[in-house]
């Protein structure tokens, strides 16, 4: 399994993760790395195997339709890097 | 004073109730011997002294008023991806370098209510992960048995902290054995509770179908006792099970007639270290002269996939969960930006380190299209062998032993350019993450002065049984009375 250059790049872009031309290198060559040694993976029968997302049997919880109180608006701010007013203050979305 | 750098949370109890000492007195002590190993250790992000100073008076109060339990008045460390109300919560993260919770995870929430006193916050890998604590974006936390190794990851600065006599005990997370291989390597006993037996609540998430919370301590009483204390449904986590949960310290007699263990040879991979194969060998010995009936050579042919299933399902949940650092509500954030995806990509490119950067585009990659089916799915169904032989080999045992890590604590820097060595480090302890089991490392040998640990496995729910003959082995050993020279 060896990845791309350009493999790199477009998984790098799908996870909105920037990296420098050294960082792309370098885990072009880890991962392929990584990526060969699981390949054993493809060698197990899992052909009526279903998949397991989690190791407990619960499903579907529910909650009751009920009013709680949430954290004040300040609390939640204080952490924002940028903010106005009762906002987060974000960069333009459209017009790029 | 007397020193109460070593003593146990069972030990502490007794001096508080009978006014021997005060939790002022113990939480100074604490905080002292903070200040005198630190330098050395560097277990610690955060120290707490004026918030534990606050705590400890008030747990003096508790007790003047008799209203006391086990965990009142004494000092603990949390590792830093708990959420502390106030109190910052990095995850060892330049990321979330200057991050203050507005709330409590429930752990938090449970211990503050029982009066326990907070002396600081420990480092770890960079949101755990890792396997020596060399990802924090700080500094590297130092074994206190040898300076020149790690103590393990990622809940390293926990387990150096506890081996270390900053507190009396420490909490930490396990995604694929960070509580137990630590705890392994600095000579403390670390138990990772099976999958929903603890609120995930206030704990940033990792991989969220593999993360626990549990403790690490200096005995298994004492892990019984704070198991006691955080142990239970929490309908703010949704994956936290509904169950009873019993009195932990119950199951704690010397008794392990009747019992029949497996030890998996599968366990015994090849690379293992030559004294951590004897030690094991010795210490299960040791269990059958307890009275337990033990088979050797017991198979679980699956697991040695378990490390190629652990490392594309733990980081494809890490690269949905660390999807959140967008540098918009809280956190780093890149200011120069051109645009709105420019800040977006700078702020995870400046604020992740470069372990966390590898498991966020491994994990991409597995979910993305046309891998998803050939990766990610793949390992689900491999997950499920792994689950189906253990289901298989609990119909037989009630328990199965295991080294927790093929060798003894390694040098700082010896695997740090080689993630795959790095990650073999966990191969013993990631099968259990990947079935959702409880699992237990407890003190058992030493090879020239390192420790060496051995995990205790058991069915879902049945952190009774591996506390049970966790204790029986330490009351019959001196294991874990050895100490660090600091």
């Amino acid at each position: 399994m060896k990845l791309s250059h350009e493999e790199v790049l477009h998984i790098a872009r799908l996870a909105r993760l920037g990296l420098s031309e050294v960082e792309v290198n370098r885990l072009q060559e880890q991962l392929s790395n990584i990526l060969e040694n699981f390949e054993l993976l493809q060698q197990v029968d899992t052909g009526n195997v279903p998949p397991t997302t989690q190791s407990i049997t619960l499903q579907n919880i529910m909650k009751d339709d009920k009013v709680s109180n949430s954290l004040p608006k300040d609390q939640i701010l204080a952490n924002a890097p940028r903010k106005e007013g009762d906002f987060f203050r974000v960069r333009a979305v459209l017009g790029e | 004073m007397m020193t109460q750098d070593q003593i146990t949370i069972h030990e502490a109890h007794k001096l508080l109730k009978s006014k021997k000492l005060s939790s002022v007195e113990l939480t100074k002590a604490s905080l002292e011997r903070i200040h005198q190993v630190e330098p050395k250790l560097q277990a610690l992000v955060s120290i707490t002294s004026k918030l534990a100073i606050n705590q400890a008076k008030r747990a003096d109060e508790l007790i003047a008023a008799s209203n006391t339990g086990l965990l009142t008045g004494i000092p603990v460390i949390i590792k830093d991806n708990i959420c502390t109300e106030g109190v910052k919560t990095t995850c060892s993260s330049k990321i979330l370098e200057n991050f203050v919770p507005p709330y409590d995870a429930t752990v938090m929430e449970k211990l503050n209510s029982l009066g326990a006193v907070v002396v600081g916050k420990s480092n770890m890998d960079e949101f755990a992960m890792g396997s020596s604590t060399e990802n924090s974006a700080f500094f590297t936390t130092r074994n206190p048995w040898d300076s020149s190794r790690v103590p393990g990851g990622s809940s390293g600065g926990s387990a150096a902290a506890v081996a270390g006599g900053e507190a009396i005990y420490a909490l930490g997370s396990d995604t694929g054995g960070s509580i137990r291989q630590p705890a392994g390597f600095c000579n403390v006993t670390g138990l990772k509770p099976t999958y929903g037996r603890v609120s995930r609540y206030g704990l940033v998430a990792f991989a969220s179908s593999l993360d626990q919370i549990g403790p690490l301590t200096r005995d298994v009483r004492d892990s019984a006792l704070v198991l006691n204390a955080i142990a239970g449904y929490d309908s703010r986590d949704s994956t936290s099970a509904p169950y009873p949960t019993p009195d932990y310290t119950q199951c704690l007699t010397s008794e392990l007639e009747g019992l029949h263990l497996g030890v998996p040879k599968e366990y015994f991979v090849e690379g293992i270290q030559t004294e951590v194969e004897e030690a094991m060998k010795a210490a299960i010995t040791k269990l059958e002269e307890l009275g337990a009936r033990v088979e050797w050579g017991v198979s679980l042919p699956s697991t040695p996939y378990a490390l190629a299933v652990y490392y594309i399902i733990a980081p494809s949940e890490a690269s949905a969960n660390l999807a959140r650092y967008d540098g918009v509500k809280y956190g780093f954030s890149y200011m120069d930006a051109s645009s709105m995806w420019d800040a977006m990509e700078k702020t995870r490119q400046y604020g992740f380190g470069a372990e966390v950067k590898r498991r966020i585009m491994l994990g991409t990659y597995a979910l993305s299209a046309g891998y998803y089916d050939a990766w990610y799915l793949k390992a689900q169904k491999v997950r499920t062998l792994i689950r189906q032989e253990f289901d298989q080999a609990f119909e037989k045992f009630d328990a199965l032993v295991t080294p927790t890590s093929p060798t003894v604590p390694f040098k700082i820097g010896e695997k740090v350019d080689d993630p795959l060595q790095m990650y073999l480090s966990d191969v013993c302890t990631l099968p259990i993450n990947i079935a959702g089991l409880p699992a237990i490392s407890i003190p058992a040998g030493f090879a020239d002065g390192l420790p060496i640990g051995m995990q205790i496995i058991g069915k879902p729910f049945s952190e009774e049984t591996i506390l049970k003959i966790a204790y029986a082995y330490e009351q019959a050993t001196e294991w874990h009375k050895r100490k660090p020279e600091i």
